[in-house]
Formats: structure tokens, C-alpha cells, sequence
């Protein structure tokens, strides 16, 4: 072999020298070797703990598991409130390869409105966490999913999914009882557990939805499954179920509901029923109603505004929000105020000019019948109604007495148990116009308030419960909406009831409530032809305040400016089992125009009732018979 | 009957002692060591490629392929491989060249050359084995240890290759063969002085270097100094990797029961970062067993070439071997977070034929040096 440049001396240095630095390589392959064994022994024996959470945590997914809501049925199990299956379609972003495009395709395949893109894009993000999947519509037709179906393989992350949805069959006479329950708002996810609301779409908004959230709900539960990267699920690993939500029994008749919504048909009113017994709310009306089924997905903001902007307010839950002035419907109460503080004595007596005139004042405040009553005692006055006898016994009492008294009876607080919403009214007192108004309470505002005018205003369901407090002769129970959650029966005592109304001579209950039966007696609508005992005060309330030389003509004003016609009562005198209240806005007389509400309504509680008396035991047991027509 | 079977076994026995791996210029040690990495790669194979047969098939294809290479490759006289670097180097390099002008893509880069109709290969792979040859057989025809001029020489014959490689851009394969020819150079008696001029020169060209980089490879490094900054876009890789490796502890998961490689995690799990799988599913037992088995070959590899009867034969051939360890340390280093990701697989496990290919051919002129060394004189 030919080695130019090498001598044999060279080759043994050479090969010396080989031999020196591949055994240094070797060393150093040898220690670098040791640093990576080093770090595998940190990775895989020091760090093991941290890696192994890790990949767990990669690979197991916590996926929740909404519970079925609890369903709502009236008293006697007809549902008000049901789950009903539907199809929604939702999306998984890092599923979709492009999520633009795949939203632009479902706008395409769907023929929806090309508006409606960015609302998707909006609802494809709402989520909590990666891989969830987003809801971009509900409530799909046949239709819809069979177009999806087709097109399936070009919408990746795209889902069809069943899911429950709320439906409620007789929307518009039940909303303002029920409520509804549509999509968690921002402002929703504030007030709620979010764990326990992972899986859930709806919530409870408004009404007994709203108020008995927690328990219609029930609580989620959850599944770990093993996802691989992509997010599929590949198996589940365990499972824990949810509880569904409990079943809501309400003291609502849905027939005397519906009963009651066609008597006020075409009107502007509420009626609210309670029975004094136990304070069940057996009807609670307001009209006009709407359509709450709408609300459920999202009301388009046109027929949201349509809602608003209609002139009737049929949004408004005017049975237990609606602010009246009580007007003559207080005459009982004001008498009792009178008795009780000793004021008056029931034989006490007072002529009646047709007017009243405070003592070194001058001005008239008039009797609704110009030209008086003459001499009226305490029984006549309320009989017939008589303003110039309240004057006097109102000015006697004086705020002070009246305020605290009426209280007593539930005016100006809500005390109902769980309505949700409830408005408070407004019994007004020397100290609450001084915080109003920062002003002095004149004599003259006691006159007003003497026949439940003025500043003095009430709910439909205050009124019906003060009624209910009368009927049990003082006796307080609670309203309340629902009778029975899941398998707990709700029934007094309530916790917070207030304290039961004791006079000083029992007999008294007795006086007022006579009167009352004679003024059902002499009242066109309730008198004639009825076969169980009733008593009832009728009430006029001015929307309107006439100059003092202003007669009222309801032709000649607008009909919003008209008076509200309003009417309580309960029935039978002896055992009461209903008291009910009634306002129908701008109706004008009370007695003509809510009495005959009344009267129909009580009809048609207690007639079927009263016939089985015989059989006591079925005396409260749930009526089904065809209900009588009404001639509105 | 009896007798007959007996003759049988007695003959073949003979005949057994009479075959001679050295004729055929085999060493047995070698070729056990690296049947043992191929056997426990395709096994990993089939793991990682979500227990696909087709998948460990075409490898086990190719790396009887690369075998068979490496047989043929050991028949060579080094003689001629010497003479042949030449002309080699020569060719591989207008190859690159040709890459540079005319190659076509894949992933990015431009590294594949194509005789439409028979085949595509990359040239830069061909330069891992041509460029030890060539700066072994330079440097086995001059005065050792090289001079001045001989490494000024040497420097130009290594820039032009690496550089062309790293156009590609090919990071990592320019590193390893710009990292063989620096073996070369080494072992060949290098002073200790100008090795140590030339690595502070070379930390003074450093920061240049930074700004030549493409996007993805200075995206590349920063990962690497903090893969958390960003951990699903290019931190994930690194993650996952490392997530793998200490999830499997000790023992490991088992044998196709790695969460991370079986549901998809681990990204490039049947290639570059299939050790991961292996540390996953056998845990620091398997890991310390492979690193055991390649610390073996690499031993074995270097005292081969020690062995080796001419210069040519001892440089090229350790040459070969501390590239090889190059691989498995770059490798393993960076799937385990010790260094930031080269393209650089893991000697045959990893899915891929060139690699195994070049890396078979190259321990194929190891035994050719080694097996060559009873016909020369010393």
C-alpha cells in the first residue's frame, strides 16, 4: 500500500494518537450518557407525580350531566309545565376544521337568513370550556335535521343533539303564575352554582320557575371519559347520575285559572283566589296573558318589542304587581280600625250632607252620592258604602292609627310566601311622605286614605289575602303558590306569617262581616238566586282626580282615565272556603262590573262543592264538571 | 434411520465450525446489537402506529433493505473507498446543488431529489457517509496531525455541503454531517490549541448564525428555553414529549397501554419522538435498556475501528460511530427537553427508510474496515 506522506514511525504515533481520543470520545459518549439517564431519572422518578397528573389530566375529561327539570302540575295533577324532547344543533370549535365556513354552509343548507351569521358565531363560542359543545339553534324541524343529516360528512363538529325542552300548554293563562325559563344570561351565571349549571341550557327567569329554580332543577352530575387529543370520546371511565329536579305541585286550579282568564277576556284585570283555609292560591289571573312558550329559546327582539310596546301591557302580572288604590274595598277594615282603637262605637251615627268638611276647612269632600245619605251608622256606611261616614272616622283615627292597623291586614308588604316578583303596594304614613316627599302629612290625605284612595295603593293578591284574613276572623296564613315539591307537602305555619289579628271584642268580626253579607245581598250581580252565604265589599278607584266642581262622566273621558272597577268577597260566611279579589281596569262602577266577575267566579267554585256537602269527605276533592259558559 | 440423523448433526456441525463470519466480513457482535435495536423499534413501531401491521411491515421492509446495504457495503476493499471519496464527494455535492435548484418539497423544505419514474432520495443523507470518507481519506494521505493549511483545506470541503444542507433548510442533518467531519478532524490528532481557537472562533460566529435562521428554527429555540410560553401552539410538541416520558415512571404503562401515544397526544410519536413512547409505555427500565444496547454499539463501534489497519479506515470508521452517537444524544435530548427540536430521528427505531438506509451503509464500511484488516499489511 502506498503511503505518501507516512513514515512507520508516524503510523505507530498516529495510531497512538487514534487510540488517546477515541477513548476520550468514549469517555465523554459515557458521561453524556449519564446526563441523559440523569434526566430520565428526573423526569420519569422525580417528576413522575407532576407527568402523571398531567396525562391524566390530558386525557380524562369531566363532562357534566344536566338533570331533567322538574315538572309543574296544578292542584289537581293536569300539567302546567312540561319537558318536552327537541333537537338542537350545537357545535364543537376545534372540532369544525374551519368554523367560518362551516357556519357560512349551515347558513346555506338550513336557508337561513344571512344576518343570522354572526349570532351564530356569537352562540358558537358561548361555552365554558375547550371541546364543549356550543348551542347555535333549537327546537329543529323534521325538516332541518334531515337536511343536516345529508350533509353531515361536510359539517365537522356539528351536531344534532336531543334535548329537553320547556313547554308549557296553556302559556297564556298560566305566565304570570308559572313565569318561564329561557337561556343563562351573564347575568344568570352571577346567581347560580356554574359546576352545577355545566350541562344545563335553561334557567328559571321569571315566576314560580324563577322562584323554585333551585328545586325544579335538581342537581347535575357527572361522567369522567377518556377523550383522545381530538377530543372524541373513546370510553367512559365513571359516572355519577344526576339528580333530577323535583316535581312542583301548585295550589293553582287550572280550571278555575282558565275560568277566570275568559271572565276578563278582552279586558284589562286580575283576579286572585285564595282559600282562607290554608292559604292556597287557587287562581291568580292576570289579563292580558302571552304566549311564554316564545321566551323559552330567545323572543326575537321583534316580538319582544311588539310585547313591550303593546298598550294593554300584557307583560305586566298585574295580579301581584299591579298598584290600585284599594278604594272602598277598605271599608271594612277602616271600620274594624275604628271599633278596635274605640274611636267609634258600631251605633254611632252621622248625617251626611253629601259632603264632608274638615273643622275649619273649607273645602267639600264629596259623598259619591251628591246628595248624601242623610244619617248613617256604621253598618248602613258600609252597606252603602258611604264616603262622608269614612271621612269622619278617618279623621277621628287619624294616619297614625290607620297606618299600623292596616299593616296588620298585609297592606303595603308582601307577605306571600313564594311569589316571585310580588309588589309590596304603598301604605302610606306621616313618616313615609316626610322620607318621600320630605312634606307634612295634611289632614286632608287622612280623608283620602279613610276610603282606601290618595296615596294608599294595593296589589290584586294584597286585597284577596286582607279578604282572606277577614274571613278567618283575624287569622293569618300565608299565600302561597305551591302545595307540594317533589314529596314535601307545603303547609302552615309558614315561617315570617304575621301575627294573627286579635281584637278586643271578638263580636265585632261578626258586625262587619254582616254588613258585608248585606252588601252582597243588595248588589245586583251577587245577590239574586245564590245559594250559599257571601260577603262582599265593592270599590271604585279614580284613576283621575276631578277639580272640585267636576262631575264624573265616564263618556266624556278617555278610557285609560276611566275608574277601575274593583270587588272582593268570600264565601260561604260560616266556613269560608274562597276569597277572591277583583280589579278591572278602567270597567268604571265596581259593583257592576267586577261584582258580576265575582259572582261567577265564587259560582262556579262552590256550587259543584256545596252539592256534595252531604258527603263532607269529598268536599274538597278536585271537581271536573263542564264549567258553565260565560257571557262576557 | 437413527444413524443417518445422526450424520446429519454431525456434519452440519462441521460445517458450522468451519463458516466464518470473518469472510464474509461480518462482525457478529455488531450485527446481534443492532438486530436487538431494530427488533425492540419495530415493537415500539407497532405501539406507536396505533398497532398497525402495514405500518411495521414497510419498516421491517426497509431495514432488511438497509441489512442487506450494509452486507453489500462491507464487501468493499477500503482501498477503494478511499480512492472512490473523491469523486463521491464530488458527485453528492453537485446533488445538492441540483436539490437547491430544482428539488421538490416536502414539509417546507426543499431536501428530496427526483428521477421521475424510479425514485426520489435525499442527497444530504448520502453526505452524512461522503463526507467522513472524504475528509478521512484527505487527511489519510497527509502529514498527521493536520496542519494549518490541511484544516484551512478541510474547513472549505465541510463548509460547502453544510452549507448547502442548511439552505434547505435541513438543520439538523447539516449539524450531523458538519458534526462527522469535525470527528474526522479529531481523531485524526488535531492539536488541543487550535481546537480551542477554532471553538472560540466559532462561539464568536454564534449570534450571526441566530440571525440567519428561518422563523420556525429561532421559534425552534425559544420553545425550547420556555416551551409553557405557548402550549398549544409550538410548545406542545415538547409537553406532550416530556409528559409522556415521566407519566411512564419506573415500569412504564405497558406495552400498548400509553395514554398519551395511543389516544394521540404525543405528536410525531412513530417518528422523531418515538422515544417517548418508549419511555411512556416501558419507563426508565426500557429507557436504561436501549441506551444500554446503543452504548454497546458505540463501544464495540469505536474499538472496529481502532482496529482498522490504515488511517483512512480508523478515521472514517470512528468517525461513523461518534455521528451515530450524535443521533442518539441529539435524539433523546431533545424529546426529553435537554435540547430544543432538531429533525433528528432516533437511529433505527425511528419510522423512515433513508435514515436506516445511511446509518446501516455507514456501519456496513465500519465492518468493511474492520473486516479488511487481515489482508493488510501492518
Amino acid at each position: 500500500m502506498r503511503r505518501p506522506h507516512s513514515s512507520l514511525r508516524n503510523t505507530e504515533r498516529e495510531l497512538a494518537v487514534f487510540r488517546r481520543r477515541s477513548l476520550l470520545a468514549a469517555l465523554i459518549v459515557l458521561l453524556l450518557m449519564g446526563t441523559l439517564v440523569g434526566r430520565l431519572v428526573y423526569l420519569q422518578i422525580f417528576e413522575h407525580d407532576v407527568f402523571i397528573t398531567r396525562s391524566d389530566n390530558n386525557r380524562i375529561r369531566v363532562e357534566p350531566l344536566p338533570p331533567n327539570r322538574g315538572l309543574i302540575y296544578d292542584r289537581n295533577h293536569q300539567v302546567l309545565a312540561e319537558n318536552r324532547p327537541t333537537y338542537n344543533l350545537t357545535l364543537v370549535r376545534e372540532q369544525a376544521d374551519n368554523v367560518n365556513q362551516t357556519l357560512e354552509r349551515l347558513i346555506r343548507i338550513l336557508a337561513l337568513p344571512d344576518d343570522m351569521y354572526d349570532t351564530l358565531q356569537k352562540r358558537s363560542r358561548q361555552r365554558q370550556r375547550p371541546f364543549e359543545p356550543a348551542l347555535l339553534l333549537s327546537d329543529l324541524t323534521e325538516d332541518q335535521i334531515a337536511r343536516i343529516a345529508v350533509n353531515r360528512y361536510r359539517l365537522p363538529g356539528v351536531e344534532v343533539e336531543a334535548q329537553l325542552m320547556r313547554y308549557y300548554p296553556d302559556s297564556r293563562i298560566m305566565a304570570h303564575v308559572l313565569g318561564y325559563v329561557g337561556r343563562i344570561s351573564q347575568e344568570d351565571e352571577k346567581r347560580i352554582d356554574s359546576g352545577n349549571y355545566a350541562g344545563t341550557h335553561y334557567i328559571g327567569k321569571t315566576g314560580i320557575e324563577r322562584f323554585y329554580e333551585q328545586e325544579l332543577h335538581g342537581n347535575a352530575g357527572v361522567r369522567r371519559v377518556e377523550t383522545n387529543a381530538r377530543g372524541r370520546i373513546l370510553r367512559e371511565i365513571s359516572r355519577t347520575p344526576p339528580q333530577p329536579g323535583k316535581d312542583l305541585t301548585l295550589t293553582i286550579d287550572k280550571d278555575l285559572q282558565a275560568f277566570g282568564a275568559r271572565l276578563l277576556k278582552g279586558k284589562r284585570g286580575a283576579i286572585v283566589a285564595i282559600d282562607p283555609r290554608n292559604g292556597d292560591i287557587l287562581a291568580m289571573v292576570s289579563t292580558p296573558g302571552y304566549d311564554t312558550n316564545q321566551f323559552v329559546n330567545g323572543i326575537s327582539s321583534k316580538a319582544y318589542q311588539a310585547l313591550q310596546q303593546d298598550t294593554d301591557l300584557p307583560l305586566y302580572n298585574r295580579a301581584a304587581r299591579g298598584q290600585y288604590p284599594p278604594a272602598s274595598t277598605v271599608k271594612p277594615y277602616m271600620a274594624l280600625d275604628g271599633l278596635e282603637t274605640g274611636a267609634v262605637r258600631p251605633s254611632d251615627t252621622i248625617y251626611d250632607p253629601g259632603y264632608y268638611k274638615l273643622p275649619n276647612g273649607d273645602r267639600r269632600y264629596h259623598n259619591w252620592l251628591r246628595w248624601g245619605h242623610g244619617r248613617v251608622d256604621m253598618h248602613r256606611a258600609i252597606v252603602v258604602s258611604n264616603d262622608t261616614y269614612f271621612y269622619h272616622l278617618a279623621h277621628e283615627l287619624g294616619i297614625d292609627r290607620i297606618a299600623p292597623f292596616m299593616h296588620k291586614f298585609g297592606f303595603g308588604e308582601d307577605h306571600t310566601l313564594d311569589v316571585w316578583g310580588a309588589g309590596d303596594g304603598l301604605m302610606p304614613s306621616r313618616e313615609w311622605k316626610r322620607a318621600r316627599y320630605d312634606k307634612v302629612w295634611y289632614p286632608g290625605e287622612t280623608l283620602s286614605a279613610g276610603i282606601g284612595q290618595g296615596y294608599w295603593l294595593a296589589t290584586p293578591l294584597q286585597m284577596a289575602n286582607a279578604m282572606s284574613v277577614l274571613a278567618n276572623r283575624g287569622e293569618w296564613v300565608r299565600p302561597h303558590l305551591a302545595k307540594r315539591i317533589g314529596d314535601r307537602d307545603i303547609e302552615p305555619p309558614f315561617p315570617d306569617t304575621p301575627p294573627d289579628i286579635e281584637l278586643e271584642n271578638p263580636e265585632w268580626w261578626n258586625l262587619i262581616i254582616d254588613a258585608m253579607q248585606d252588601v252582597a245581598n243588595k248588589t245586583e250581580a251577587t245577590g239574586p238566586g245564590r245559594e250559599y252565604t257571601m260577603a262582599a265589599k265593592s270599590g271604585t278607584a279614580q284613576v283621575f282626580t276631578l277639580n272640585n266642581d267636576q262631575k264624573y262622566n265616564a263618556e266624556e273621558l278617555k278610557e285609560h282615565l276611566r275608574d277601575h272597577a274593583l270587588f272582593s268577597a268570600f264565601a260561604p260566611v260560616e266556613n269560608p272556603q274562597i276569597a277572591v279579589a277583583v280589579v278591572v281596569e278602567n270597567a268604571g262602577w265596581g259593583s257592576k262590573n267586577a261584582g258580576p266577575v265575582v259572582r261567577k267566579l265564587l259560582d262556579h267554585w262552590l256550587l259543584p262543592r256545596l252539592k256534595r256537602k252531604d258527603k263532607p269527605g269529598l268536599l274538597d276533592q278536585p271537581v271536573r264538571e263542564s264549567t258553565q259558559d260565560v257571557h262576557d | 434411520m437413527k444413524e443417518t440423523w445422526s450424520r446429519w448433526i454431525r456434519r452440519s456441525r462441521r460445517r458450522y465450525q468451519r463458516f466464518n463470519w470473518a469472510t464474509l466480513n461480518i462482525d457478529p457482535w455488531l450485527l446481534l446489537m443492532l438486530l436487538v435495536i431494530m427488533a425492540g423499534g419495530l415493537m415500539v413501531l407497532y405501539s406507536a402506529g396505533g398497532e398497525s401491521m402495514v405500518l411495521v411491515k414497510g419498516q421491517a421492509l426497509r431495514l432488511l433493505l438497509a441489512v442487506a446495504v450494509m452486507l453489500c457495503i462491507a464487501q468493499i476493499p477500503p482501498r477503494l473507498m478511499m480512492r472512490l471519496a473523491w469523486l463521491l464527494y464530488l458527485a453528492v455535492t453537485l446533488m445538492l446543488l441540483a436539490v437547491d435548484l430544482i428539488g421538490s418539497h416536502a414539509m417546507g423544505a426543499q431536501r428530496w431529489l427526483e428521477i421521475p419514474g424510479l425514485f426520489r432520495f435525499q442527497p444530504s443523507e448520502l453526505m452524512k457517509l461522503v463526507m467522513p470518507m472524504m475528509l478521512a481519506s484527505y487527511l489519510a494521505r497527509r502529514q498527521l496531525p493536520p496542519s494549518w493549511m490541511d484544516l484551512i483545506f478541510c474547513v472549505l470541503l465541510i463548509v460547502i455541503p453544510v452549507g448547502l444542507i442548511a439552505d434547505q433548510p435541513d438543520l439538523g442533518t447539516s449539524l450531523l454531517v458538519a458534526a462527522s467531519a469535525v470527528f474526522v478532524i479529531l481523531l485524526a490528532g488535531l492539536s488541543w490549541r487550535v481546537v480551542g481557537i477554532c471553538a472560540l472562533m466559532v462561539a464568536a460566529v454564534m449570534p450571526l448564525l441566530w440571525f440567519n435562521m428561518h422563523d420556525y428554527q429561532r421559534q425552534r429555540v425559544m420553545t425550547f428555553l420556555n416551551p409553557e410560553s405557548d402550549p398549544l401552539g409550538t410548545g406542545w410538541n415538547i409537553i406532550q414529549s416530556k409528559t409522556a416520558i415521566g407519566s411512564g415512571g419506573l415500569w412504564g404503562k405497558g406495552w400498548m397501554q400509553g395514554t398519551q401515544s395511543q389516544l394521540e397526544f404525543l405528536p410525531e410519536r412513530h417518528t422523531d419522538f418515538i422515544v417517548a413512547v418508549l419511555g411512556e409505555e416501558f419507563g426508565l427500565i426500557g429507557m436504561m435498556v436501549l441506551l444500554s444496547v446503543y452504548l454497546l454499539l458505540i463501544w464495540r463501534g469505536l474499538y472496529m475501528a481502532a482496529q482498522a489497519p490504515d488511517t483512512f479506515g480508523r478515521l472514517a470508521g470512528g468517525s461513523i460511530v461518534l455521528t451515530f452517537f450524535v443521533y442518539v444524544f441529539v435524539n433523546v435530548g431533545m424529546v426529553s427537553g435537554l435540547l430544543p427540536i432538531v429533525g433528528v430521528p432516533l437511529p433505527l427505531i425511528s419510522f423512515g427508510g433513508t435514515s436506516s438506509v445511511t446509518l446501516l451503509a455507514g456501519f456496513g464500511i465500519l465492518m468493511a474496515v474492520f473486516g479488511h484488516r487481515k489482508m493488510s499489511p501492518r
